[in-house]
Order: C-alpha cells, then sequence, then structure tokens
C-alpha cells in the first residue's frame, strides 16, 4: 500500500554499534572507563540484536550493525516509502546503568550521538531525548539541555522502571517537559529494576515481549491515578511500540474501579477514558488485532477516537513485511489522521522546522 | 398463559434456565481456630504463634486497604462474626434468595496459599479442605469444595489433589492468580497432571502475593491499582501457560479464570497470534496457535463484570472469547457483587444467558 503524501514515521530505532561509538560524545572519565573495566555494552535483554523481532531480516545488511548508519534508514523506510519526517528513538540501554552519573553520562552521550549523526545527517529526521530516569535532577537537566534544539520534540523513558511513572518523585520531570512543550514517549522495554511480569521472571523471551502490553497497561493507571494529568493538563504522552487493542479493555476496568473507589483519588475528577483520549497517542506497530477489516472496525469503535493513533514502522523491528502497512479496514479520510495530521497535532514541534 | 419459574425465588433471574450457577462464593473461617481439629500440634502452635507469613509487610490485613472492611458488602455482616462465616446466614441472604442451584466455595482468607512456608501452608491447605467439606458441603448439598493447594510446593499440591480426587464433593482446583513464578514455569507441572490425571478443572482465582511488584515497573501506590493489576497479572498467566506449552502438554486441562476481569483476553490472544511469526524461532515445538489454545481451554468468570460504554462493545468481548466460555459469577460477600438479575445485562440474548448461568458451568465443571 502507498502511504498518505506527508506521512510521518513516529518510531524508528537506530542502533548504537557499541560503545566506541558514543566515546566521542562522553567526558575523558567515563570514555576511559570503557577500555579501563571492559565494559561490553549496553544492548538489552528487550531487543537482543540477533533476535527475529529486534531487526527484520531483510533489513540486516551484510558487514555492518544493523540500523546504524543514516543511510540504512533512507535506504530502507525513508526513501521508498516517502516518509516526510521521521522520529528516531535509540534504544541502547543507557537507562538500564545502576551507577546514576555514569548512566546520566552515558545518556548525555547517546543523545549527542543522535544529533550528531542522524538529525544533522537528514532534515527529515528529529528525535527523542532519552532520559535517564534514577536521578530526577539529571533527568530535568537533560531536558533543560536538549530542549532548546527543536528538533527534539520529545523525551524518552522506559516503560518498565524502577517505581510507577506517575509517582510524585517524577513530577518535576513532567513539569520541565510541560515548560518546552515537549510530549512524553514511553517506549517498550524494561530497566530491569523488576522482574518483567508482577509473577517473577519468566523462561522465554516471548514472555518478555509480550510483557510490554502489561506494562502500559501498569504505567497509564499510574500517571492517571496519582493525578499527573490533572497537575499537568496539557502533558501529551505517546506510547511507542505499546500495541493498541489493549487500550479500550484496561480503561473498561480502570472507570470501573474509578466508580467504586474514586475517593482514594479524589483529584482525579474526570473518568480515565477522558484523560486518555485528550492526554494519550499510540504508535501503531504493533496494533495487535487479527488481519481482517471487521476486527479492526470494531477495536477502533472500542477505542472511541480517530485522533489517538499515530503511524510507525517501528524500523528495523520486525513487525511486518514487505512496504508499509496500516491494519486493514482504515479507509483514507483515517489514514490521512494516523499517518500526517495527528503526528502533527501532537509534535507541534515539528512545526518549527522547514519539511523538505 | 401459564408461566413456569422452576426454583422460584425472589433474586433468581428469570433467564437461568439452564440452572443458576454462581462460580465464586468465599466462605470464610470464623477464627483460624475453625482449622485447628486438622491440624498437627506443631502446625496450630506456628499458626497461633507466627500465623500467617504471604509475601508481605504486614501482619494483619493486606497492603492496600480495601475500600470496605474485609471487602465485604456493608449488608453481609451477620450479629455476630464476619460476612460468609455462617451457614445460615449465606443461606437466607444468598443461597436461598437468589435460587442458587449450584455453588462454588472458594476459600481465600486465610487460609495460607502462598505462605512463605511451604510446609505450613500444605497442612493448612489440607485443613483448609477438610473445614470445607464439615462446615458448608455436608451441611448443604448445593455447595462444592475447591481443593485449596499449597501452589509453591507442587508435589505436595499433586499429592493433596490426587487425595481429593474422585470425591464428587470437590469441583476444581483453587489456585491464587498471583504466584512467585509465571504459572507456566515447569516447576508447576505437577500440578497440572495432577488435575488432568483426576478429571477436575483448575480454577484460578484473582489474588495472592507473589512477592514480586505489583506491576512490572514496581509497586503502585493505591488499591484502584492493585484492582486493576490484577487483570494485568492474569495476562502474564496466560501467556506463561501458552508459552511455556502448558495448554499443549495438558491438552485436556481447564482452566478457569474467577474475578480476573474478561475484556483483556482477546488483545491477549490477539497479541501472541501477531508475534508468532517472530517468536516462533524460539519455540518450535508449539503447533497450534495461541488464540487456539485459550479459546478451548480457557474459561472465565463474569464478576466484576466488564461495563464498555456500549452493550455491542461487550457483546463484541464475550464473542471474541466464546460465548460457550463464560461463567456467572457473584463474589458473594464482596463489596462488588454482581447480583444475578442485573450484572448480566439484558441486552445479551437470553438464550446466552441462560448459558452464562447455569448451561457452561455444567458443561465445564461436568455438574
Amino acid at each position: 500500500m502507498a502511504l498518505p503524501q506527508g506521512s510521518i514515521d513516529a518510531d524508528l530505532h537506530p542502533m548504537v554499534p557499541g560503545l566506541s561509538a558514543l566515546a566521542p560524545y562522553l567526558p575523558d572519565l567515563w570514555r576511559d572507563q570503557i577500555a579501563l573495566r571492559g565494559m561490553e555494552g549496553f544492548d538489552t535483554q528487550s531487543y537482543p540484536p540477533n533476535a527475529p523481532k529486534s531487526v527484520r531480516e531483510d533489513w540486516r545488511p551484510e558487514g555492518i550493525w544493523p540500523a546504524s548508519r543514516v543511510e540504512l534508514l533512507r535506504e530502507q523506510v525513508l526513501d521508498p516509502w516517502k516518509i516526510s519526517r521521521g522520529i528516531v528513538t535509540p534504544l541502547y540501554g543507557v537507562q538500564l546503568v545502576f551507577n546514576e552519573d555514569m548512566g546520566n553520562a552515558f545518556t548525555s552521550a547517546l543523545n549527542d550521538w543522535t544529533r550528531a549523526e542522524w538529525l544533522d545527517a537528514d532534515p527529515r529526521l528529529a528525535g527523542s531525548i532519552i532520559l535517564p530516569m534514577f536521578n530526577t535532577e539529571h533527568a530535568v537537566a537533560e531536558i533543560e539541555r536538549c530542549a532548546p534544539d527543536p528538533r527534539f520534540v520529545q523525551a524518552m523513558v522506559l516503560v518498565m522502571g524502577e517505581t510507577p511513572l506517575g509517582r510524585r518523585h517524577n513530577w518535576p520531570i513532567f513539569e520541565a517537559l510541560v515548560r518546552h512543550n515537549l510530549p512524553l514517549a514511553i517506549h517498550a522495554g524494561s530497566t530491569y529494576r523488576n522482574p518483567v511480569t508482577s509473577l517473577g521472571w519468566p523462561s522465554w523471551y516471548a514472555e518478555d515481549y509480550t510483557a510490554n502490553q502489561q506494562a502500559f497497561q501498569s504505567t497509564l493507571a499510574s500517571l492517571i491515578t496519582e493525578g499527573v494529568f490533572v497537575k499537568f493538563p496539557t502533558l501529551k504522552v505517546v506510547l511507542l511500540e505499546s500495541g493498541v487493542s489493549w487500550l479500550p479493555a484496561f480503561l473498561w476496568r480502570l472507570c470501573k474501579g474509578w466508580k467504586g473507589v474514586r475517593f482514594e483519588v479524589p483529584w482525579l475528577d474526570r473518568n480515565p477514558f477522558e484523560v486518555v483520549r485528550e492526554n494519550v497517542r499510540l504508535s501503531i506497530q504493533p496494533f495487535d488485532a487479527p488481519e481482517d477489516a471487521e476486527t479492526v472496525q470494531r477495536v477502533m469503535d472500542h477505542l472511541g477516537s480517530d485522533e489517538m493513533l499515530l503511524w510507525s514502522s517501528d524500523w528495523p523491528h520486525w513487525q511486518f513485511d514487505g512496504g508499509p502497512r496500516l491494519p486493514p479496514g482504515i479507509d483514507a479520510a483515517l489514514a490521512r489522521k494516523i499517518c500526517v495530521e495527528n503526528a502533527l497535532s501532537t509534535y507541534t514541534r515539528l512545526a518549527l522546522e522547514v519539511t523538505p | 398463559m401459564n408461566v413456569i419459574r422452576p426454583h422460584a425465588a425472589p433474586g433468581r433471574p428469570l433467564a437461568a434456565t439452564q440452572g443458576l450457577i454462581d462460580v465464586d462464593i468465599h466462605p470464610r473461617a470464623r477464627s483460624v481456630h475453625d482449622y485447628d481439629p486438622w491440624l498437627s500440634a506443631e502446625m496450630r502452635q506456628r499458626l497461633h504463634t507466627f500465623g500467617i507469613r504471604p509475601r508481605h509487610g504486614f501482619v494483619k490485613g493486606t497492603p492496600y486497604f480495601k475500600s470496605q472492611p474485609l471487602a465485604c458488602r456493608r449488608d453481609a455482616w451477620p450479629e455476630s462474626g464476619t460476612p460468609a462465616s455462617d451457614l445460615a446466614f449465606m443461606q437466607a441472604q444468598m443461597l436461598d434468595f437468589h435460587g442458587i442451584d449450584i455453588g462454588v466455595l472458594n476459600p481465600l482468607q486465610p487460609t495460607a496459599q502462598g505462605d512463605q512456608n511451604n510446609p505450613f501452608s500444605v497442612a493448612m491447605a489440607h485443613a483448609v479442605n477438610e473445614w470445607q467439606l464439615a462446615q458448608w458441603v455436608d451441611r448443604d448439598a448445593r455447595l462444592r469444595a475447591s481443593v485449596v493447594v499449597a501452589y509453591e510446593d507442587p508435589e505436595a499440591s499433586a499429592r493433596e489433589i490426587r487425595l481429593r480426587g474422585g470425591d464428587a464433593r470437590f469441583c476444581q482446583v483453587l489456585l491464587m492468580s498471583r504466584t512467585s513464578h509465571p504459572l507456566g514455569n515447569p516447576k508447576y507441572a505437577p500440578i497440572f497432571e495432577a488435575a488432568q490425571e483426576v478429571g477436575l478443572p483448575i480454577g484460578i482465582h484473582a489474588f495472592g502475593y507473589s512477592g514480586w511488584a505489583m506491576t512490572n515497573g514496581g509497586w503502585p501506590s493505591f488499591y484502584i491499582e492493585e484492582v486493576s493489576e490484577h487483570a494485568t497479572s492474569c495476562q502474564s498467566l496466560v501467556a506463561s501457560l501458552v508459552i511455556e506449552g502448558v495448554l499443549e502438554r495438558f491438552p485436556k486441562l481447564r482452566i478457569i479464570l474467577i474475578e480476573c476481569g474478561f475484556g483483556w483476553m482477546p488483545s491477549v490472544a490477539w497479541r501472541l497470534d501477531k508475534h508468532w511469526p517472530s517468536l516462533k524461532s524460539e519455540m518450535p515445538s508449539m503447533r497450534r496457535l495461541p488464540s487456539e489454545q485459550i479459546r478451548e481451554q480457557i474459561w472465565v468468570s463474569t464478576q466484576p463484570i466488564e461495563e464498555p460504554p456500549r452493550p455491542e462493545q461487550l457483546l463484541d468481548c464475550m464473542g471474541w472469547i466464546g460465548w460457550d466460555k463464560i461463567l456467572y459469577a457473584s463474589d458473594y460477600p464482596h463489596w462488588d457483587f454482581d447480583d444475578p438479575r442485573t450484572a448480566i445485562p439484558s441486552y445479551i440474548p437470553e438464550a446466552k444467558r441462560a448459558a452464562i448461568y447455569g448451561g457452561n458451568a455444567r458443561k465445564v465443571y461436568g455438574f
């Protein structure tokens, strides 16, 4: 299928080819430690580089680390699919590091790598400020450092952190994001501070990947019940690689809970459904529904909004084969909203730049 | 015209033409001393000295305080004692009033399932099972017991299951949803093997303490989150049963999810199917699509009934799960009790409502 003209890809993942790639962007203290301590890199268990899910087979070039160069992104997605803008979000595991200072340094280096090797290299690209979440002051400082560059259009955290995202200690981060008009992207993946299921560690990678679906529910529940959207009503949250079909039934349950025990969260003055429709956006890969138009249309009816979905390829992750995809049964008007308009209204910073 | 109302009772829904079976009633001991007759001296002393030691910090109560005392209906308290601890009171308020034909007992607390100490948990499970017979099932033929097992000691659980196999007073094995490992972990295989062997379904009731954070991103703050996290823990449980191959390895196994919600299940099945091609390389021995395994071997109870914004959305959801897989449950005596007259919406076609009220439970439990 051909995408509507001007389509925006909200979920692209450059892969850091190794710690040496970040070395030019590190202070001496940390650059020296790479060799001194024999550090082996921050590829994470959420996306083992050789796993089929992590890189689509025809996107694994010979002799080059996959997704490691802007040329690959151009050849594999941007040019053939006529993508007008793409938002790059590296998932290199700097956000897993236990040492706060080390994590902070490598996170800043990763953001500088993104700026220099991707944003500077192709005017179609915008970026995500990767946030070091284990120290609130570090996270706020990183937002302040990167936000003046309008090509950074959002900030990103992993969906599975140490504590639920809505907890009050994170609120200075949300305050900084609102101040700079930056949406908060929450991407699939774990910091591995907790097992990836609430029932402990699973045996298989398949369970690990599946568990993101639960994490997004818990994270939304936390943001909503803690009152984040009451305190920061203009904060936009973008769920990336979250799946989509789980959202309605999750909201049925949360709304029912809210009706029954709302005295516990008296600040929550609106139905969670309304909160989500106003403040939350989701990328469309994966969609997690059968490939039949009737079911997809029922799921869209359950979502009850045509403004929440953002088109994505999830490059280089393997979500589909061949050319760009939308779920079946999406008509042209809705396709245009999903591929173009919803992203433009979510990422107002995209309009600050001249599109090619 | 003559209208025949079988088992007419003031609180019985007219659509329950295939019987009214409640798969979730929670009997409660008047005090833990009720279990004394079936405990050894050593275990009695442990119970009364150190008490039950679940995998959370508080000696009394729960880490997320309920919305009401003991999470119970305000009108379910007898003159003395706690809700659902008095058979006569339960008969009057629940079984007789609603015209329940069969009620499945799911003892939740205090039963020491998931206790930190396995031998104690094993002894308590056996005592709770004897107590269910003596105090409830042998005194009211409408009631059926669950085989409570110390699931963190699967070999001992299998022994208890085999001990109860063939005794028609027991209708299922009972697990809590929050186990210390995802339930498909091979460590739990003896439980499934024994249940399949004696022909009992496995009821899994939402609750328990796994010892791990209640979300995969840490501990939440509120009871409202704990309640909605039952759905997420059950999702991980279902994914584990499929991915670990439990449902394929035990093809006659019937899993009944009780009070776990059910709106989430289609999406979990779809997600497992969707990622099948990329994940199959890890699990080459799996033969059937995850959604088929779930469709065939997993049942759900209704309470707390899903309440989507529009009726057709509930019909969609129940259709995706399978109309033959949905079982009425009241959750008596808890605060979020579902009255059989109002909980199953009348926009559900009558024949399907009849199956939900009784027909489906008759088939899966073999009543």
